[in-house]
């Protein structure tokens, strides 16, 4: 499992009735599953929503005393898939993922879930990776929803809103017989909020219950005649039955003033921000208190007419804050009012952009055109002329050439620099390659100093995007994938795909023990014990069983020379067939989080311990920095110094080093300099080291006493 | 709106910790009866890029207040920025105002990739950020928290937290900044240690300048000394005091490299430049000789390396900076047949450069990387015993080759003196374009010959200097120096 612990975590989902919950979004709805009675809970892992695989992961004692089953499943397909066990069992179920992404794998069992339909409530929790801090293509959920008819909640950003989203949500799955998704955007998940808890429920049927009375029902199955019916059932019985408990529970929520000539209708996620924007304006306390009447939506999936229109009544016009595209929301009320024949004015895209994340200073632009337009009377003075255009002070403007871009990148003693270190000295012996990328941190390396990798198609999916590529040429393309990816579903689209295409390119799976990118979680090939998950399956072994023949395993990756040979061979035998290489070592962060806490316990308790860190020479450095270019590790910088001789800085090792060795490595491989060492202390030594170092300081120190007396030396 | 809300955010860089200080400050707002709410957006971000995090508290009431997932621009309290060029990225985002922001921050850099990875020196200029942190915050305290951790060997939220008590911007008493590291569990002892002195060095009246390192100077045994004592007088007396500070640092860099006879070979070649400088023109060109003329005649050959490497300054060096327990060192070297060749006397190491198949018999022989522990007697003594070749340094294929590409260079320079005094200054300074070893150091001699080549098409030129600085400036931006053909196809057009 992930070398983190979450006991203080775990500790949260234990509270009960009437204690306050404190803690995270994420956590906050992990316990409000568990408040429900859900009998299961599967998911995939992935910002932002790791979190909550990980608490229950350490929270298997919780678990075990409720009965509730929590798998970390395979990838979000079979997170979905998993649901099935809520369509003819009255067992409440789970499932999360990061989206769209998640959405998309699990697309094929969510279909197929929503057109049978279910009995026990079924949630999907997605965390909306969207906007500042997203890792992913900038696309929407809602599409998901309305496309398989999910119902979509997107509850106002705070702890007691979500965590009523979650109940509601279940209920709503059971009074619908329909699956549900509730959204969360990244900073909900990881907002630090507060809500008084209630007492964990057991499920009311387990799954060991379900086991030994099987339950079955032809027409809930995906399978003609029945499938043309369950669209029939889910407009003429599914659908009315969800409207009429979204309004008879006031699922949506109304703000501020009964009656006003301007509104604005909002996804319950946007709450904060249009409030932040109304609070700025003077027209909102700060516990909410709107003089602007806001229907808030937090069911963005199915709309309620009746209610939107009711809100429309009487006022002039309002405005659809509905974050990202298309704007299916906006797009869906517009037809509302015109069917009604209504007279409000309805706005919302143009005012408010289409494209990108509702920052602050979206919300308050946006809000205070509006009003400016519709409703000057409510605006402060000041925001009733709009600013001229406001020009940026000089010496704001001179930050844009000195604020040096910062994306993310590989960590320092990061076991995936020396591979792409290789790659880069292999294609200054054979050329530039075509290289196609994957999902994971290894995909970092499309970005300086590497500058490797031309596309990324999905998680697992980097042979795949290369297959088109099975042609004769002079050179072969070279596919990266990580353990997560091979194991999520590159082994058979991808390995698999190129045994049986007779693919000659090369894949490389880049193996770091985890699925690291996510937070270092397990996964089959992990080597970590595991005491409630079966681990320590090598890739290479799968990889042969699905036929491949040219497979090279490499067991520490650090080892660029070999690396660099190993690459080279594969891009050059004769060998016909997929050539496979398996680059192995184990993540450094979870590594350091695992082994640093021991070392330091180790060296106070008097145990020998060496520990290692590297350092250049700077006189013999020249400050060429063809090291940097071959690594980017952050502790590898450059200092500038003070010698008038000297013109270019030269490269410097800070005290972040880890010791992995990569930059020595590459000064070696790559014939760079000797500049690099590397220095290993021993800590708590023994008798024998003690008398070693004590008789090479004796003849060194003399040697070089020798020496300073007969020369003149630079002393700094 | 009189509700007060007390908006606060901290950019870091991922790795740093963001999301440690972010946690306390909530647990200090709640410790002091506030409510607080803190978002983030970690994900991949917190791989080492530009990462936020962002708190809001307001007293506690009895009906839950609604605060911001995020900061605006233009409505932020208090900016923390864990790293100097994080504290530019927030005045660029506009979340320093004059009217309200404190802006606290580590002068610290880390070095994004783009600042390290060319050949020369692209570090930003911080003075850009402290002069825009000078205009935009409404208060700016700024130290080096990221030492001042080290040094208590905590981490940077521990000292960045103590800043943000130093400041005194929050309603809250030292006393309970302690208490809630206290109630962290890990470190404590030493996140207090960072925590007080970032609190107090944030308040020091003005930061301390750092004291110029004292220059570089010889030391050795007492009868060499009055022979450099000599050499330095002579140095005084011939050139003007302009001069006088890089003239020495090169001596002593010559003397050092080899022997008081080279530290005078040195001073006679600059000397030749002085019948053409002058002082109107501040002495550049025997500047610059004194300048690239040291480095070059100080090349990077095994004998030099093998010696800084057993110095007994190295070692006391390394075990200052690599404290605790017993030291030992392993070298990442990698010599080729080329290295070695160059070891042999000129008549005999050219003979066998000259013979491609006996070359590659020694290539094969020592072409690998050896990792070799200094720390131990055998290796010591290998490489001390390199080191003591410098006696016959003279005589070997490396010095002959190095002698000849100076000369040919210096003439070049001295040729120009006359006619095109900055031409020749620029001439000088592309020396800089060779550095490195091994394959580097072939690329810098090609990238220099290349620039220098563009010499008949410039010396007719008033503006030759100003292209051949171009010149070298593209060779300086890429590796290979493709940016130099670029330039040398406009030359051969002008």
């Amino acid at each position: 499992m992930a070398e983190r612990s979450f006991a203080d975590d775990v500790a949260k989902l234990k509270l009960r009735r009437g204690e306050e919950f404190r803690g995270e979004g994420i956590l906050a709805i992990t316990k409000a599953l568990l408040q429900c009675g859900v009998g299961y809970v599967t998911g995939y892992q992935g910002a932002p929503i790791s979190h909550l695989m990980d608490v229950l992961a350490d929270a298997q004692g919780v678990l075990a005393e409720l009965g509730v089953h929590f798998e970390a499943s395979a990838s979000e397909a079979a997170a979905a898939a998993a649901l099935a066990a809520s369509v003819h069992y009255p067992i409440r179920g789970a499932a999360t993922f990061k989206a769209t992404v998640g959405t998309n794998v699990a697309s094929d069992a969510l279909a197929n879930l929503a057109s049978g339909g279910v009995t026990g409530g079924a949630l999907v929790i997605v965390g909306e990776d969207y906007g500042e801090g997203s890792s992913i293509m900038q696309e929407r959920s809602h599409a998901f929803a309305m496309k398989s008819q999910i119902w979509l909640l997107d509850p106002r950003p705070n702890l007691e809103s979500i965590v009523k989203a979650v109940e509601e949500g279940f209920e709503l799955s059971e009074a619908s017989n329909t699956p549900v998704m509730l959204e969360l955007r990244i900073r909900a998940c990881h907002v630090h909020g507060r809500f008084i808890a209630k007492d964990n429920r057991p499920p009311a049927m387990t799954l060991a219950q379900a086991l030994e009375n099987p339950r079955r029902a032809t027409e809930r199955i995906v399978l003609p005649p029945a499938s043309f019916l369950h669209e029939k059932e889910k407009i003429e019985r599914r659908w009315p039955a969800a409207v009429d408990f979204i309004k008879s529970h006031k699922l949506n929520e109304t703000f501020g003033p009964e009656k006003a000539a301007v509104g604005i209708v909002l996804q319950g996620g946007m709450y904060n921000g249009v409030i932040r924007a109304l609070q700025r304006l003077g027209l909102a306390g700060l516990h909410g208190e709107s003089r602007v009447p806001l229907y808030v939506l937090n069911v963005t999936y199915p709309l309620i007419p009746d209610e939107f229109l009711g809100f429309c009544k009487g006022k002039d016009a309002i405005l659809v804050v509905e974050e990202g595209q298309p704007d299916y929301i906006e797009q869906a009320l517009a037809a509302m009012l015109y069917r009604a024949a209504g007279t409000t004015k309805l706005l919302g895209k143009g005012l408010l952009p289409m494209a990108g994340e509702y920052t602050g200073q979206v919300m308050l632009d946006g809000i205070s055109a509006f009003l400016r337009q519709h409703a000057p009377a409510l605006l402060p003075p000041e925001h009733c002329a709009p600013n001229s255009d406001r020009q940026l002070p000089a010496e704001i403007a001179a930050l844009a050439k000195t604020v040096p871009p910062r994306p993310p990148g590989f960590c320092i003693g990061c076991p995936e620099r020396p591979i792409f270190s290789a790659m880069k000295l292999v294609e200054k012996e054979l050329g530039p390659h075509h290289v196609a990328a994957d999902i994971g941190c290894h995909l970092f390396s499309i970005n300086a100093p590497f500058n490797i990798g031309a596309t990324t198609m999905g998680y697992g999916l980097g042979p795949a995007s290369a297959s088109a590529f099975n042609v004769d040429a002079k050179r072969r393309p070279i596919a990266i994938m990580g353990d997560g990816g091979f194991w999520h579903n590159g082994l058979t689209s991808g390995v698999g795909n190129a045994v049986f295409n007779k693919s000659d390119g090369v894949i490389l799976v880049v193996d770091n023990y985890y699925s690291a990118a996510t937070g270092g979680q397990d996964i089959l090939s992990s080597r970590a014990a595991n005491i409630s998950r079966s681990t320590s399956h090598p890739i290479a072994k799968a990889i042969r069983g699905i036929g491949a023949k040219w497979v090279r395993q490499i067991d520490r990756t650090y080892d660029v020379a070999r690396m660099r040979d190993v690459l080279r061979e594969a891009l050059t035998t004769k060998d016909r067939g997929p050539k496979v290489i398996v680059a192995s070592s184990e993540c450094m962060l979870n590594r350091e989080r695992r082994e640093k806490p021991i070392a330091a316990k180790s060296i106070a308790s008097g145990k020998r311990v060496v520990k290692s860190r590297f350092g250049v020479d700077e006189d013999i450095c020249t400050g060429d920095h063809a090291c940097i270019r071959l690594s980017g590790c952050p502790s590898l910088g450059v200092k500038t110094l003070d010698d008038p001789l000297r013109d270019d800085p030269v490269a410097a090792i800070d005290q972040s080093c880890v010791g992995c060795g990569n930059c020595g490595e590459v000064a070696d491989a790559a014939i760079l300099c000797p500049s690099f060492y590397r220095a290993d202390m021993v800590h708590n030594p023994n008798g024998w080291d003690r008398f070693l170092d004590r008789a090479r300081r004796a003849v060194i120190g003399w040697l070089q006493s020798r020496r300073a007396g007969r020369r003149l030396m630079l002393v700094r | 709106m009189n509700d007060r809300v007390i908006k606060l955010a901290v950019m870091a860089v991922g790795g740093q910790g963001g999301g440690v200080i972010t946690d306390w400050i909530v647990a200090l707002a709640e410790r002091n009866g506030w409510y607080a709410q803190a978002t983030s957006v970690p994900g991949v971000a917190q791989r080492t890029g530009a990462t936020i995090y962002y708190v809001e508290m307001t007293p506690e009431s009895a009906e839950t207040p609604v605060l911001a997932l995020m900061p605006s621009p233009g409505d932020v309290d208090i900016l923390l920025a864990a790293e100097l060029m994080e504290a530019g990225r927030a005045m660029q985002r506009g979340f320093v105002s004059p009217a309200r922001t404190v802006l606290i921050a580590s002068s610290h850099r880390i070095l994004a990739v783009s600042e390290k990875a060319p050949p020369g020196a692209t570090t930003a200029d911080a003075t850009i950020v402290y002069d825009a942190a000078r205009k935009t915050a409404k208060r700016f305290v700024c130290a080096d928290l990221e030492a001042i951790a080290r040094k208590h060997g905590s981490v940077i939220s521990a000292s960045l937290f103590g800043a943000l008590a130093g400041a005194r911007v929050l309603p809250f008493d030292d006393a309970s900044f302690e208490a809630t590291i206290r109630s962290g569990g890990k470190g404590i002892e030493k996140s207090l240690a960072a925590f007080r002195e970032g609190r107090d060095a944030v308040n020091a009246a003005t930061p301390e300048e750092p004291a110029a390192p004292a220059p570089a100077a010889l030391q050795g045994p007492a009868h060499l000394l009055p022979g450099y004592v000599n050499l330095t007088a002579d140095l005084e007396h011939r050139f003007p005091a302009a001069a006088h500070a890089m003239l020495k640092a090169g001596l002593a860099k010559a003397v050092d490299f080899q022997d008081l006879d080279y530290g005078r070979q040195y001073l006679d070649r600059v000397a030749a430049f002085l019948p053409y400088d002058a002082a109107a023109r501040d002495h550049a060109l025997t500047i610059e000789a004194a300048k690239h003329l040291a480095n070059a005649m100080c090349y990077d050959d095994i004998i030099r390396v093998a010696d800084l490497k057993t110095r007994a300054a190295r070692f006391a060096r390394i075990d200052r900076e690599f404290e605790g327990g017993i030291r030992q060192i392993t070298e990442y070297m990698h010599p080729r047949g080329e290295e070695i060749c160059s070891l042999l006397p000129a008549p005999m190491g050219a003979a066998v450069m000259a013979r491609p198949r006996l070359f590659r018999l020694l290539d094969r022989a020592v072409n690998r990387g050896r990792h070799v522990k200094t720390s131990s007697l055998f290796w010591f003594t290998v490489l001390y015993l390199l080191a003591g070749l410098r006696r016959v340094r003279r005589r070997l294929l490396r010095h002959q080759t190095e002698m000849a590409s100076i000369a040919a260079w210096l003439a070049k320079a001295e040729a120009l003196a006359p006619r095109r005094y900055d031409l020749a200054v620029e001439a000088l300074r592309c020396r800089r374009l060779i550095k490195g070893y091994s394959d580097t150091h072939a690329r810098g001699l090609s990238k220099f010959d290349r620039v220098l080549s563009a010499l008949p098409l410039l010396e007719h030129r008033d503006d030759g200097a100003a292209w051949l600085r171009r010149l070298r400036e593209a060779a300086l931006q890429d590796e290979d120096g493709s940016a130099i053909d670029g330039v040398l196809a406009t030359i051969r057009e002008l």
